[in-house]
């Protein structure tokens, strides 16, 4: 069923096609209307799930780890000061081999306080072990949702999801968008029957000690799985669109691509600018082309290098910096091309921090600026967007 | 005398409690700058939410602390400048949910900060949702079919973590947020202030509350238990008369005195005839 709807009211009742048997969220901007009208379907009997509007989001996501051992498929939501309060749970949660799905709203971290969209919270927690996937709009946000429990719960993974989606930009927009069909979900979705939980008639101990000589093997089985999560990603994606009918790539998805001479990376919002963008210059006979990441982590190295292996300069735009060095999506793309065949220049952007719109004129001149480099004119590969020198 | 107003536009509601406390603290500090208090010396620090911007209204040095930490900034910075006066202006959410662990510890460590709770008893920045002094059943945005969760008392949380003093002023009382405000800056140790601070948006209380509340009078606040008794006599939920002003005061060495740089347990002279009988073996 098409609705016009608000973002995060699409997004709840995606998860409550999901049927978790526990959610526990604490309020922030701009999560705040996910978890909100998640409680409303509760009291109006719409969702059969035990609600914890708890203290903190350390207590959120703690209290799921709980529920999460002794077999209930869980659902949490933040963004920002709450993910980063979130921290030791992250680690704690993926490190368990928990299948945790949170959605976050992306929104910059202060100082300085601000509230509105960038990446660098969900991105600063790259490593922490869940696995990070990114929407382009409402529509993309909803239909990962299902498909993130999928691969979160499949028993050759067992690793949490994050679902992210860019703050206000699309958690706060009313846009047309199919809504989940609960029979589509439940015959996409099975119960989750974990063969590993707290059981008193089978005693175990979840979260144990593990000394210097069985820690890196434990790692390493998480990494591994990170890594296999890369076919169940693409799995998750062509299952989806078997019975739904939509797609949107697997672990990443391309547009404009096949004769790109400029081929611009990026994930998130700003792809549905981009699209159009690369429309309007296709038709000066620009040669610019697209390549969307939906999953940040696993990152999708091998997809990347077929992507771009006949393009001649990159342009990566992103959210976030790595103060110290480059930023992320820049930095793991250009590790993921050192050792292959490919030498195009790589450049960096970024861009949209604290809320700042990127619009088409910024697009427009990040390829300039590219299409340059791709001809030889050396430029600093790496920079901050359009800063207002008078401010520094 | 100097003006604490600040020139930041005011965003609050129409009818907000918050306005009385802006109006409360600028004469409570102004009556004490007339006494000697330099008021370059006074620091705020807010949370995180519609208390906080406090700090933008009132033109003494500020600090913004994130959502819930405003007594370990205020800690931290009493610590390393004793001679400042240290006032935390928090939330009912950011100090009685996310940072709840740090009001315990303050009572329990006395240090000689002030803390004023603007206890609206919602999230109101975040725009309506129920906190841990909500009363059981209220239908706040997250719990729209009414929280199953009984509040706490703030008061008997500090009382029982040791602090040496504690008040509860309402918004709709600005000569007596005054006084306790004054009382509060000038007690040596922590000073906890619980604010009934009226949400004219998400939680508008002033009728229940005006019919309830009444002044302590022939109280004495030097007894503990005296304290504890008038501290239950209202929980935040069940039906009751709620009383307002100081419920207990004691004096008590400060943290700040535990630190031997800031009030030496070794004299110098003592130290140096003890360095100098080292410096004999070398
Ligand atoms: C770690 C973290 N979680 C959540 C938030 C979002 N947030 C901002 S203000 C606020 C609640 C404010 O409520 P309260 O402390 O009662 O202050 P009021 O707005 O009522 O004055 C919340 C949850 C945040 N800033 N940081
Ligand atoms: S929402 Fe409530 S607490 Fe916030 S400014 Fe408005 S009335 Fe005051
Ligand atoms: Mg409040």
């Amino acid at each position: 069923m098409m609705k016009v709807i608000e973002g995060s009211h699409a997004v709840a009742h995606a998860v409550m096609c999901c049927r978790p048997d526990v959610i526990s969220a604490y309020p922030i901007t701009p999560q705040t209307h996910i978890v909100e009208h998640l409680s409303q379907l509760v009291a109006d009997g719409k969702l059969n799930t035990e609600f914890l509007t708890v203290d903190s989001e350390f207590s959120a996501l703690s209290s799921l780890v709980g529920a999460s051992v002794v077999g209930a498929r869980c659902y949490s939501s933040t963004t920002s000061q709450g993910l980063a309060l979130m921290w030791e749970v992250l680690y704690n949660s993926s490190g368990l081999r928990l299948p945790l799905v949170m959605t976050v709203a992306n929104r910059a971290l202060g100082a300085p306080l601000n509230i509105w969209n960038d990446q660098q919270d969900s991105v600063g927690a790259r490593d922490s072990g869940w696995i990070q996937l990114y929407a382009e709009n409402v529509q993309e946000a909803v239909d990962m949702t299902p498909q993130a429990y999928k691969i979160a719960e499949d028993p050759d993974i067992l690793l949490p999801v994050m679902v992210c989606m860019d703050g206000f930009i699309l958690t706060h927009v009313y846009e047309p968008v199919y809504l989940l069909e609960q029979d589509k979900v439940d015959s996409y979705l099975p119960p989750y029957r974990p063969a590993v939980v707290l059981d008193t008639a089978n005693p175990k101990t979840f979260g144990a000690f593990v000394d210097p000589s069985k820690f890196t093997e434990y790692r390493y089985m998480q990494w591994d799985a990170q890594i296999r999560a890369k076919q169940k990603i693409v799995d998750a994606a062509l299952d989806f669109q078997k019975i739904f009918g939509r797609y949107y790539g697997g672990l990443i998805d391309t547009y404009h691509a096949e004769d790109a001479e400029i081929m611009i990376v990026t994930m998130g919002s700003v792809i549905g600018t981009i699209r159009d963008c690369i429309d309007s210059m296709r038709a000066e006979g620009i040669k610019v082309g697209l390549t969307k990441i939906r999953s940040y982590r696993p990152f999708p190295a091998e997809a990347l290098q077929k992507a771009l292996k006949d393009a001649s300069v990159i342009a990566v735009i992103e959210k976030d910096t790595t103060v110290g060095n480059q930023s992320a999506l820049l930095t793991d793309l250009k590790a993921a091309l050192y050792n292959s065949k490919l030498r195009m220049p790589v450049l960096g952007f970024t861009a949209g921090l604290g809320g700042r719109d990127i619009t088409v004129t910024d697009i427009r001149k990040m390829v300039e600026i590219s299409s340059r480099a791709k001809d030889g004119v050396a430029e600093s590969d790496y920079q901050f967007l359009d800063l207002k020198k008078e401010l520094l | 005398m100097r003006s604490l107003s600040a020139p930041a536009k005011n965003t609050w509601c129409p009818g907000c409690g918050n306005f009385a406390i802006l109006s409360a603290i600028k004469p409570a500090l102004n009556a004490l700058e007339e006494e000697g208090l330099d008021l370059d010396r006074v620091v705020v620090v807010s949370g995180i939410g519609c208390h906080a911007k406090i700090a933008d209204y009132l033109n003494v040095n500020s600090f913004y602390s994130i959502h819930g930490r405003v007594l370990p900034v205020a800690t931290g910075i009493k610590l390393a400048n004793p001679d400042l006066t240290v006032i935390g202006f928090a939330g009912d959410g950011d100090c009685y949910a996310e940072g709840l662990d740090h009001l315990i510890f303050a009572a329990k460590r006395n240090v000689d900060i002030t803390l004023i709770v603007h206890n609206n008893r919602v999230y109101g920045l975040t725009t309506g949702q129920y906190t841990p002094t909500s009363p059981y059943g209220f239908k706040g945005r997250s719990t729209p079919g009414g929280t199953v969760e009984r509040p706490l008392n703030p008061l008997e949380i500090v009382l029982s973590s040791g602090g040496s003093f504690l008040g509860r002023g309402y918004s709709h009382g600005i000569e007596l947020l005054k006084t306790l405000f004054r009382q509060a800056i000038l007690h040596k140790g922590f000073a906890f202030l619980d604010v009934l601070q009226v949400c004219a948006t998400f939680y508008n209380m002033y009728n229940y509350y005006n019919q309830r509340v009444y002044e302590l009078k022939d109280h004495d606040a030097s007894s503990y238990s005296a304290a504890l008794k008038k501290i239950r006599e209202w929980d935040y939920n069940s039906e009751a008369q709620i009383a307002l002003g100081l419920f207990y005061q004691r004096v008590l060495p400060t943290y700040e005195q535990s630190f031997s740089h800031l009030s030496p347990l070794v004299s110098p002279e003592r130290e140096e005839a003890i360095r100098s009988t080292l410096e004999s073996y070398i």
